[in-house]
This record gives structure tokens, sequence and C-alpha cells, in this order.
């Protein structure tokens, strides 16, 4: 059984996105398996983040596995001057597996080499988040029938993003075409055009969240404009209400078009766009618990 | 006579490692990061030479000492350009340009104090994006960091 962490989604091959997707399928159609039984998950957060916790929590017990762990690091030995090398080292005697998310950059990687049970990353900093990622993959896969050839455009917050970085590397894989729409100020970083200049993939820049680019996509990915962001807030009132998707706007767009968003949202969707049969940020949510047990699975080196 | 030998005592090298072409301002740089200060051999330096490539220069001779090459290495992260002069019996019988090698431990400092190499006694690790135009990503946090903002340990 051969196991191994998942830190980043670099981390993995194009076939392992794949296997990973098709064992989310599996665990859509049946999400009740005690593949789990007997086995002890940690959830370690010394950060809190209660979305991606409760859906972790939930993939690991519908695998009927037990956690231990914690929500928040103030009751932890982390306060009284623990380092991370010493509490994995702890936990990792105790369970086959870690789960953790952490407010460091790095955290999770730096982990990975000092436990010797599996790491799964729910979120290290402002770096990465791999299983995001992966139900964000899962999402545009079960909507669009295919990774194939999308039209992928990506909204909003492009600088800071790390859902939307993240998404890139791993949609290069699939020759995508990228619309990247955001202000000046937050607009995708070189190194992510230098990527996709390295692999081939075409990509266009607009400031303007305009009409031609909504017809055009096959995946709507908005993000939220972050107010903390800015250093001069007299730009933020300039731009947080440019890129708001509307219902109106939606009028000529394409039949399989899905909106996504990795929640929470603000204002960049209006309220009645919920009720749009395109919009999927919910139960793209949902398909967060199928995409971490099948994660989970991989990363014990479980075969479905 | 007793000035010029003192002279031929520093530029003559039975057996040893000569290391030139280092940036002068990079020159203590180099002593610390292969950690001379440590070794009980001879050990001469010399700064402030004229240099027709680089301006001015640097120059370490270590007499009896032959560094592993991946270790001497770890100095074309801040003097990419130094040559490594192998002496043996006065002469020189091996003379090569460093090369940066594909990751660096425990030499540079990763910039981002939010990352856990800042935060944790442990060692950082960078790897080599690019060796022209020089670029290094922090193996943890994966900053990427330009030439000009390397900081060293």
């Amino acid at each position: 059984m051969k196991s191994e962490s998942l830190v980043s989604i670099t981390d993995y091959s194009k076939e392992e996105i794949l296997e990973v997707l098709e064992s989310a399928k599996h665990f859509e159609e049946n999400p009740n398996q005690k593949i789990l039984e007997g086995k002890v998950v940690a959830t370690l957060f010394f950060e809190p983040s209660t979305r991606t916790r409760l859906s972790f929590e939930t993939a690991v017990t519908r695998l009927g596995g037990r956690i231990i762990g914690f929500s928040d690091a103030s009751t932890t030995s982390s306060t009284k001057g623990e380092t991370l090398n010493d509490t994995i080292k702890m936990v990792s005697n105790y369970a086959d597996l870690i789960i953790m998310r952490h407010y460091l950059d790095g955290a999770a990687r730096y982990a990975s080499e000092v436990s010797d049970k599996p790491i799964i990353n729910a979120g290290d900093g402002a770096n990465q988040h791999p299983s995001q990622t992966m139900l964000d993959l899962y999402s545009i896969y079960k909507t669009q029938g295919t990774l194939e050839g999308l039209n992928i455009t990506m909204v909003g917050d492009l600088k800071y993003g790390r859902t939307v970085h993240s998404l890139i590397m791993a949609m290069s894989h699939f020759n995508p075409t990228f619309h990247f729409v955001a202000p000046d100020e937050l607009k995708i970083p070189d190194d992510y055009k230098k990527f996709c200049d390295s692999k081939g993939i075409k990509y266009y820049e607009h400031t303007e969240f305009s009409q031609e680019v909504i017809n055009n996509a096959d995946i709507l990915y908005m993000t939220r404009v972050q107010r903390e962001r800015f250093t001069d807030l007299m730009v933020y009132e300039k731009v947080k209400d440019v890129y708001v998707l509307k219902n109106s706007m939606l009028n000529d767009s394409k039949e399989n078009l899905r909106i996504l968003h990795p929640l929470p949202r603000v204002n960049e969707i209006a309220y009645d766009v919920d009720e749009n049969p395109k919009a999927y940020y919910f139960q793209q949510a949902k398909n967060g618990v199928y995409a971490r047990q099948a994660i989970i699975c991989k990363v014990l080196g479980i075969k479905i | 006579m007793a000035e010029l030998k003192k002279e031929l005592k520093v530029a003559a090298l039975e057996n040893g490692t000569v290391i030139d072409h280092i940036p002068s301002e990079k020159l203590f740089k180099v002593v610390e990061i292969l950690k001379l200060s440590e070794l009980d051999k001879a050990i001469t330096i010399g700064n402030n030479f004229t240099s027709k490539q680089i301006g001015k220069k640097g120059i370490i001779k270590i007499a009896d000492y032959f560094f592993k090459e991946k270790d001497i290495n770890r100095i074309a992260i801040v003097a990419p350009k130094a040559k490594i002069n192998i002496i043996r019996n006065y002469e020189v019988t091996e003379k090569y340009e460093v090369v940066l090698p594909d990751e660096l431990s425990d030499i540079i400092k990763c910039n981002n104090p939010k990352c856990i190499t800042n935060n944790e006694p442990m060692h950082s690790v960078f790897h080599i994006q690019d060796k022209e135009d020089i670029r290094v990503k922090c193996k943890y946090c994966e900053q990427v960091v330009t030439f000009e903002d390397i900081k060293l340990l």
C-alpha cells in the first residue's frame, strides 16, 4: 500500500488527477462506504476554517473513519511554544492520516517531511489548498463532461487568489483557453503568464467584464475582491463593484456555462443569479465532500 | 629581500585551492558560505583587485584543502562567475567555473515573513528555477525570488 502526501495540486500528474476525479464520481454515487473502518484521522486546524474542516470530517465520517484533532490552535501546546515539528511527530504516532490547515506558508510541505504518516494540506497560509482545486476540477468535469479544451474565464482577484493560481496549474494539463478578467491592481502575476507561455496555453487579459467574455465562457470562475489586499482604499472603492455578475448578463451565455465560486461570496454574484440553473457554486461546495473522500483514499493508497 | 619573501609566501601555493573572480562586495559572503572561519588551514584573502571581467574582484587561496564540487558550487549564488583553480605541486592541475546547483540548502533566507522556514527551527531549501537570469523558489512557501532580492542567512 503506497501512501503519499498531497501538499500541492502540482504533486499530482494528469493521470493522478483523472484517477481522483473518477473516484470522486464513485463516491458521489455511493458516499457511505466503510473503507476507513478502524482508521484514525487527525484534523489539525492551526487556523480555524469551519467550511473546510466540516467537509473533510464529513468525508472521513462517511468512510467510517474516526477523527481526532482540534479546530483552533489556541487550545493546543503550540501556544506554549511547541514547534510544528514536535506537534506533527507526536500526532503521527496516533493517527493514520493527518489533515492539516496552518496559517504559515509552507507548513504542510514541512509537515510532510517530518511525519511518517501522509499529510493532506487543507490550506497553508496564502500558498496551497489542493482539495479546493480538486473539487473545482470535479465540478468542471461533472458539468462539462470533460476537462479538455474549455474556455475558462476567471474574474476578480487574480493576483492574490490562490484558488485561481492552483486551478491554472491543474487545468494546464487539459489544453484550456483562459480569460483573465481583473483590474490592473489585481491582475494575474507574470509568473502564471510565463507558465502558460511555456505550456503553449492561450490566454487573454481583460480589464472589462464584458458581455462578449461572458458569452464565450464554458466556466465562469468568480472570486471575491478582498478589501484587506489593498494598500489604497480609494482603489478598492473604485474596483470592488466593477465585477459583479447579474442574472441579466447571462441571457446570451452558452447553454453549458456554469458559474463557480470558491465561496464565501460577498457581492460579486448578485442573489438573482442563484436561481439560474447555470449557478453552480452551492453544488460545487457539495462536490467537495466527494473530492475529499477520493483524495483521502488516494493518499492512503486505497484503490477504489 | 625579506619583503619579497613575504610576497612569495602569499602568492605561491604548493597544494590547495584558489577561488578567483569573486565580486569584491561578495567576498566575505563567500568566506561565510564556505565556513572558512572554521577551517584551520593557511588562508589568504585578497580584495579589490582589478578584473577585466567583473571590475573589482576578490581572491581566496586555501593551502592544502580541496572542496567537494557540490560544496563549492554553493558560492555560485553570490559569485556566479567564480573560477576554481586546483593547485598541486605549484601547478594548476584543474580549472573550472562554479555551476549553480539545482537546489540550495541553508544559504538563502526566505523573504516571506509568513514562510514556515522563518518560524520554525529548520533549514531553508530553494530550488533554482532559472540559472541564467537567476530566480529561485522556496521549496516550502513556493515564493519566487529574483537575484537582486536574494538575502543570505
